[in-house]
C-alpha cells in the first residue's frame, strides 16, 4: 500500500523535473555562465546603442537618455567607420581565397603516403597555438625599414617601409593573419577529407582522370561544407582583428590605413568614453557578420 | 555558426580514428615527391619565423642580413632576455598569465565537465532548452560583448585590476563543453543505470564513474582551453592598468607599443620576451598533441 501511495508522487516528480533532476543543479553554473557573460551584455549593447551612453566620474549620476538611432546614424556617416569597415572587406578579399586555397592544397598533400606526417601537421599548428603578441614581435622584425625581408628585396623593398606604407600596412596584417590561422583549417580540411569516399577517386582514374582533374572534380565538391564552415570563420576573423593594428602598424596606421572596427570600438568606447556609439559600432558589425554567414551558407550549400 | 557546432560535433573519438587510418590513397611517384615539395615548402614557412624569433632573441646587435638568420658565435648573448625581465618583470608577468590561464582551466574542467555530463547523460526538465540557449548565444561576435562586458565589469563590479573580472568572461570555455557533451553521449547509458540500481548517489556516479572514465576528454578540453587566456591580448588588457596584474601577452604589447625604444637592444628584448611567451603555448602543443583533433578545435575563434 506504502509503495503504491509513493508511486504517484514519483511520477509527478519525474514529470516535473525530469527523470534526473540532479542535472538541473548540475547545469545551473554554466547557465549562470552563458547568461552573464552572452545573454545580459547582448541586451545592454542594443540598450547603450540607443542611449547616449557615456562614461561619468565614479559616483556621478548622470542622465542617458534615450537618442533613438542616432548613434547608428553617427556611425553610419562616420568616414572613419567607413574606413574600417573598407579594410574588413579588404582583408577578407585577401584573407579568404588565400586560405581556402592554400589550406585545401596543403590538407590534400597531407591526406597521401607519406612521410613525417605528424611532423608537417604539427609544424603547421605552431603559428596557430602562438600568442598575436609574440607573432606580432617577429613580423615586426622581419618586415622593418632594415629588416630582413628588404635586406633580401634589396632595391625592390617598397618605399615608405611596410608597416608605415599606407598600401601595404592592410595587406600585411591580412597576410600575418593568413599564415598564423592557416594551421586551424588545414586540419579542419584534413577531416573533412577523411569523410570523401575512396571510391570517387577510382572511378575518375577509371575515367582517366589525372591528379589535377581529380582535385577540382572530385576533392573540392567533396569538402564544400567545410569551405563554408572556413569561409565562414575566416570572415569572422576578418571582422575581428585588434591586436595586429595595434601593435603592428602604431595604432592602425599610417593615417588610419589599417585601423579595424574592433581598434575604432576601443578609440571611441574605452579611450573616449563614449560607450553608447561604439556598442552601436559593435551591433552593425554583428549583424553584417551574421548576415555574411548565412548568405555564405545559402551560396556555398545549395545545390 | 552551426556549421561549426556540427564539426565540434563530430566524436573525438572518431576523428582520432579517422587520422589514424592509412591514407587513402597509397601512390608512388611524382606525385607523392611534389606533395612532399610542397609540404616542405609550406614547413619552411610555418617554422622559420619561429627559428628567426630565437635567433634574434639571442643576438647582442640585431643582424638583419642574410647572415643574421644564422647563429654566430661572436653575436650571442642573453642579455635581451634580462633587458625584457627588467623591463617588464618576466616572473610577475608570467605569475598572472598563469593565474588568468589556471583560473579558466579549472572553471572549465568542473563547470563545463558538469554541464556536459548533464546534457549528455542526464533526463531533466529544460534540458533542451539550454542545449538550443546556449547553441544560439554561442554564435554572439565578442566584439558585440566587448563594450557591455567592460561597463558591466569595470564600471558596475569594479573588478578592474582584478583576476575574477579577468577570467569570468572565459570562465568556462564553450568547446569544452562540447568536448565533453560529445564524449558522454558515446558512454552507454548502461553504465550509469547500473550504478544507480546498485544504489550509487549520482554525486557518487559523477565522481567514481563518469569523472575517471572522462580522462582523455579533460586532457583534450585542457589543451584547447589553455590556448585562450594565454594568448589572450585584448581583454586582459582592457581590464588592466597596473603593470603588476598584467599577464606576460598584455605587458609584452606593451611594451612594443610604448616603451621599446628604452632599451638598448628594442627587437632583441621584443623578441626574448615573444620566446617566454611562445615557447609554453608550443610545448604544451606538442606535448598533447595527440589530444587536439581537429573535433575540438574553434577556440581561438571566439565567434
Amino acid at each position: 500500500m506504502a509503495k503504491a501511495a509513493a508511486a504517484p508522487t514519483t511520477s509527478r516528480r519525474i514529470k516535473l523535473l525530469g527523470k534526473h533532476p540532479i542535472g538541473i543543479p548540475f547545469v545551473a553554473p554554466y547557465v549562470a555562465f552563458l547568461i552573464v557573460v552572452f545573454a545580459y551584455p547582448l541586451g545592454l549593447a542594443l540598450y547603450m546603442s540607443f542611449h547616449d551612453y557615456f562614461f561619468a566620474a565614479p559616483g556621478a549620476i548622470v542622465e542617458r537618455p534615450f537618442i533613438g538611432v542616432d548613434n547608428y546614424t553617427q556611425v553610419l556617416g562616420d568616414p572613419v567607420f567607413r574606413t574600417a569597415l573598407g579594410n574588413v572587406v579588404k582583408f577578407v578579399i585577401i584573407n579568404v581565397p588565400l586560405t581556402v586555397a592554400l589550406a585545401l592544397v596543403l590538407a590534400t598533400a597531407l591526406n597521401r603516403a607519406i612521410p613525417f606526417r605528424t611532423f608537417f601537421r604539427a609544424s603547421y599548428y605552431v603559428p596557430y597555438v602562438t600568442a598575436s603578441v609574440a607573432v606580432v614581435g617577429i613580423w615586426l622584425w622581419l618586415f622593418a625599414g632594415d629588416g630582413l625581408v628588404n635586406t633580401i628585396l634589396g632595391p625592390l623593398a617598397p618605399d615608405p617601409p611596410w608597416l608605415v606604407n599606407e598600401a601595404w600596412a592592410l595587406p600585411i596584417i591580412a597576410l600575418l593573419v593568413t599564415w598564423k590561422q592557416l594551421g586551424f583549417y588545414v586540419l579542419l580540411y584534413l577531416a573533412a577529407l577523411q569523410n570523401v569516399p575512396n571510391e570517387l577517386y577510382e572511378a575518375a582514374k577509371v575515367d582517366g582522370a589525372g591528379a589535377v582533374r581529380s582535385f577540382f572534380a572530385v576533392t573540392v565538391p567533396g569538402v564544400r561544407s567545410a569551405t563554408t564552415l572556413v569561409v565562414i570563420l575566416a570572415t569572422i576573423v576578418g571582422a575581428n582583428f585588434f591586436t595586429e593594428p595595434y601593435l603592428l602598424t602604431g595604432g592602425g596606421g599610417p593615417n588610419n590605413a589599417s585601423i579595424s572596427p574592433v581598434l575604432m570600438m576601443y578609440r571611441e568606447g574605452i579611450e573616449q568614453g563614449n560607450a553608447g556609439y561604439a556598442a552601436a559600432i559593435g551591433v552593425i558589425l554583428a549583424i553584417g557578420v551574421m548576415a555574411i554567414s548565412l548568405l555564405n551558407r545559402y551560396l556555398l550549400e545549395r545545390d | 555558426m552551426s556549421a561549426s557546432v556540427a564539426v565540434e560535433d563530430r566524436s573525438a573519438a572518431e576523428d582520432r580514428r579517422a587520422e589514424d587510418r592509412p591514407p587513402p590513397r597509397a601512390q608512388a611517384g611524382w606525385g607523392r615527391y611534389a606533395a612532399l615539395a610542397g609540404l616542405t615548402a609550406g614547413a619552411v614557412l610555418f617554422l622559420f619565423p619561429f627559428y628567426y624569433m630565437i635567433i634574434g632573441a639571442l643576438q647582442k646587435s640585431p643582424n638583419t642580413d642574410i647572415s643574421g638568420a644564422f647563429p654566430q658565435p661572436g653575436n650571442l648573448t642573453f642579455d635581451n632576455f634580462v633587458a625584457i625581465n627588467q623591463a617588464i618583470n618576466l616572473a610577475g608577468t608570467l605569475l598572472s598569465s598563469v593565474i588568468f590561464t589556471g583560473g579558466v582551466i579549472l572553471a572549465t574542467l568542473v563547470l563545463g565537465l558538469l554541464a556536459g555530463y548533464a546534457l549528455a547523460q542526464l533526463e531533466f526538465r529544460g534540458k533542451q532548452l539550454v542545449f538550443n540557449a546556449m547553441l544560439l548565444l554561442l554564435i554572439i561576435p565578442f566584439m558585440l560583448l566587448m563594450i557591455p562586458l567592460y561597463v558591466m565589469i569595470v564600471r558596475s563590479y569594479g573588478l578592474e585590476d582584478n583576476y575574477l573580472g579577468m577570467i569570468l568572461p572565459f570562465a568556462v570555455n564553450p568547446t569544452a563543453v562540447f568536448i565533453f557533451r560529445q564524449f558522454f553521449m558515446q558512454v552507454p547509458q548502461d553504465l550509469f543505470d547500473s550504478a544507480r540500481i546498485d544504489g550509487a548517489s549520482e554525486l557518487q556516479i559523477l565522481t567514481k564513474i563518469a569523472v575517471p572514465l572522462a580522462k582523455p576528454a579533460i586532457l583534450t578540453a585542457m589543451i584547447v582551453t589553455f590556448i585562450g587566456p594565454w594568448n589572450e591580448f585584448l581583454w586582459p588588457f582592457l581590464i588592466t592598468k597596473q603593470a603588476d596584474m598584467q599577464p606576460l601577452a598584455v605587458a609584452l604589447g606593451s611594451f612594443i607599443s610604448n616603451v621599446a625604444g628604452s632599451v638598448a637592444n628594442p627587437f632583441g628584448a621584443i623578441l626574448a620576451g615573444a620566446t617566454v611567451l611562445a615557447v609554453p603555448a608550443v610545448l604544451a602543443f606538442l606535448a598533447l598533441q595527440r589530444h587536439f583533433v581537429q573535433s575540438n578545435l574553434g577556440s581561438g575563434v571566439k565567434g
